[in-house]
């Protein structure tokens, strides 16, 4: 135990003296969590709409005002003819093309249908789509409107229909950055785990230094300890802010309970930081070390269902989630940070992540030799 | 020159004798090009849908099957009571809740009339958006039906054309986001840290009492890692084409030329930020929260930069990224010449002379 106090000491004295580490490790974290949720949204608004208007009619002006008045488009400019327009998408500076055909109000009159051309740039698969379908919208209300005014309403009401009425739980305002926020924290604190930790056995290795500690009593099991609670401490600090910054700039007031949120988040980065420490006994320089830390944690990341959905992910990569500490984390951060989910809701993500942490230290501890 | 070429070497050894990172530094783009090629999609589909039926009769059941066909939907759980709405929810088992009341078929014959309740998660706006849409697209196909008039009189019909994506794969939208992510993380973090390194062990002393110019000290320990970039380069252009079944529809030269460019100006950073520190840890923190962060989110690599707040999107022009993946969106995917892209290279090329110029400027000869 005397042991483990002074080891302690040591390696709070080493992050402590690393003045610009130190710094580094709380403001970025701090700043990420400022600025990212801003910039990661998949909130479409303003979408650059070009216009190529070539009837010039009535029905045509009301067509384009209905895009503009529906929040979701920003009329860019009227291009003159198609090749212009699609000048305009080669340029980036219309996402889709709004078409309208010589005749196009005639027409309508006349033949009882009409056409309309709309060209999307689907390099953006999800943003072309959701384009097209607010643009599918917008024209079905048009043409709802028409027929009222074409046909004298009456006939259509004979028809049976269906009315739909929609509420949206736990985030009524699909406001984004409350569904960033949980999944950022996630990210902050496994880099300060995965990569701080994957470094510091490294670095006294280089340094010489693991030398002197593999010439003492001391047992492996203290040594890995003494490595992962000073982060433990640090992490948990960086949590507290974040949750105070997700609390006071975004407004996101945690509906389960902190108590949860804290046990989920210490298991998980005593996982992270085992993971980190087994990173680190296998390499033999800090480059090395940052580069299979990097390699993993990216992996990790990018299938943890922080950016894109687990359930659209292809059955192999969905298998991959399961063995990814980070995706049961996301998931559970959100569950209680927005939908106030208990324990007992989340009790298989507790166990995984339990499970992670044992297997993940055990084996750091087994693989870490005093012997060379 | 004979200099060079053995300083050159030597960089060549620190990388082949670690063979580990080698490895990495190979398999990364194809890790991380799998990934993206397939796994990460924006589009919401396979999504867990729980149903809360009351009615239980011919025309719920109807509804019911018409989500179950469709691609979007799974039908997974049914809700019997409605205190079990918020479980289903809070567990985490469907993100959309559809609520068929009571007599629904025979509210629909008698008022010509009936509602359905459609319950969204909201915490996830993405997918409680697109969710929604599908099932009243769903549902207003069920109403067509229900009309059984066809021929609606003055239909407006939008012929809708995606251009350059037609099956709107999330590949187009990511591919050169990676390029980038990857050359920014080979390029600037594994020079700068390289660099640091020999800094920290104390071996740049060596090197720089050698009669090589200190500079070129430091551009020679840049050469190796600019190879293995092409290498990267051509891995991932090599994958997109052959298994993502991606076009460069554009002139592969120019679409080479501008990932060297881009490499250089990775490079370029790195140089910067191996002289602003001292270890390796501080390079590689500045390398990797102030560098992979941003280009992932900043970038337009993940989220589009005109949905960013005004100010985040003056930040995103200072990002290298940003202008390295217009590029490859237009050489690439649109097929665009040099004349719509100088622009953009105009801007890396000022970026990376920048880096250059205050690099050499901050290069210290004397070691403290």
């Amino acid at each position: 135990m005397n042991t483990l106090k002074v080891l302690l000491r040591k390696e709070f004295l080493q992050i402590f003296r690393d003045r610009f580490i130190l710094r580094i490790m709380f403001l970025v974290p701090i700043i990420q969590l400022l600025i990212l949720p801003l910039a990661a949204t998949y909130e479409m608004k303003n979408i650059s709409l070009s216009v190529v208007d070539n009837d010039h009619s009535t029905y045509s002006q009301k067509l384009i005002n209905k895009f503009t008045a529906s929040g979701y488009f920003k009329l860019t400019d009227y291009s003159a003819t198609h090749v212009q327009g699609l000048h305009a998408i080669e340029k980036n500076q219309a996402d889709i093309i709004l078409e309208i055909p010589l005749n196009f109000e005639k027409i309508l009159i006349n033949e009882s249908k009409a056409q309309l051309m709309i060209n999307a740039n689907a390099i953006d698969g999800s943003k072309a789509g959701l384009a097209s379908s607010y643009a599918g919208t917008i024209i079905n209300n048009f043409n709802a409107e028409i027929r009222e005014t074409l046909i004298q309403s009456s006939k259509m009401n004979a028809s049976p229909s269906v009315e739909v009425t929609y509420s949206t739980w736990f985030n009524p305002t699909l406001n984004y950055p409350t569904f960033m926020v949980p999944g950022i924290m996630v990210t902050l604190l496994s880099l300060v785990g995965g990569f701080l930790a994957a470094l510091n056995i490294v670095s006294e290795k280089e340094k010489g230094t693991i030398e002197q500690i593999n010439v003492t009593p001391v047992k492996k099991t203290t040594f890995i300890i003494s490595k992962i609670i000073p982060f433990l401490v640090i992490g948990m600090i960086i949590f507290t802010i974040g949750l105070f910054i997700s609390r006071i700039v975004y407004g996101i007031v945690t509906v389960g309970s902190y108590a949860t949120l804290y046990v989920f988040a210490i298991v998980f980065l005593i996982a992270l930081l085992g993971l980190g420490l087994l990173i680190s006994t296998y390499c033999d320089t800090q480059q090395q070390a940052m580069f299979i830390a990097f390699f993993f944690m990216i992996i990790a990341i990018l299938l943890s269902g922080e950016f894109t959905p687990i359930t659209s992910m292809p059955p192999w990569a969905q298998v991959i989630t399961k063995f990814n500490p980070l995706s049961y984390f996301v998931e559970v951060m959100r569950l209680v940070m927005l939908k106030g989910s208990k324990l007992t809701d989340v009790a298989t993500q507790f166990f995984s992540i339990c499970a992670f942490g044992i297997v993940l230290n055990t084996w750091a501890v087994l693989n870490y030799k005093k012997t060379s | 020159m004979k200099q060079v070429v053995s300083f050159i070497k030597k960089e060549f050894y620190h990388i082949f004798r670690d063979s580990r990172s080698l490895l990495l530094l190979l398999i990364m783009p194809v890790a991380l090009m799998v990934i993206f090629g397939f796994a990460i999609t924006n589009e919401i589909r396979n999504n867990n849908l729980a149903v809360f039926d009351m009615a239980k009769d011919g025309a719920s059941q109807k509804m019911i099957s018409r989500f179950n066909a469709s691609r979007y939907f799974d039908v997974m759980y049914n809700v019997n009571d409605a205190s079990e709405l918020e479980r289903v929810f809070q567990k985490n088992i469907a993100s959309l809740i559809i609520v068929i009341p009571a007599n629904f078929n025979s509210t629909l014959i008698a008022n010509n009339k009936a509602q359905i309740q459609i319950l969204a998660d909201g915490s996830d706006p993405n997918t409680a958006t697109s969710l929604t849409n599908y099932a009243s697209s769903i549902i207003s196909d069920y109403q067509h039906d229900l009309m059984k008039q066809a021929n609606t009189p003055y239909q407006v019909t939008p012929l809708i054309k995606m251009m350059y994506n037609p099956e709107l794969k999330g590949a187009y939208t990511f591919v050169p986001g990676v390029m980038g992510l990857i050359l920014l993380l080979i390029s600037t973090m594994m020079t700068s840290v390289s660099i640091v390194r020999e800094k920290e062990l104390g071996t740049m002393e060596v090197l720089l009492v050698s009669p090589l110019p200190p500079l070129l000290i430091v551009l020679t320990k840049a050469i190796p890692y600019l190879l293995i970039s092409i290498i990267n380069v051509l891995t991932i252009l090599g994958l997109s084409i052959f298994v993502l079944n991606l076009p460069v529809q554009g002139s592969f030269i120019l679409l080479l030329l501008e990932s060297i460019l881009f490499i250089i100006t990775c490079l370029a950073l790195g140089l910067l930020i191996s002289t602003a520190s001292k270890t390796q840890q501080v390079a590689m923190l500045i390398s990797l929260l102030g560098l992979m962060l941003p280009t992932m989110l900043l970038s337009g690599f993940i989220f589009p930069v005109e949905n960013m707040p005004a100010a985040l999107q003056y930040v995103s022009k200072i990002v290298p990224a940003t202008w390295f993946i217009i590029i490859v969106k237009s050489v690439m995917l649109k097929g665009l010449g040099f004349a719509s892209v100088w622009k953009e290279t105009l801007v890396l090329l000022s970026m990376a002379l920048f880096f250059i110029i205050v690099s050499v400027k901050r290069f210290k000869i004397r070691l403290q």
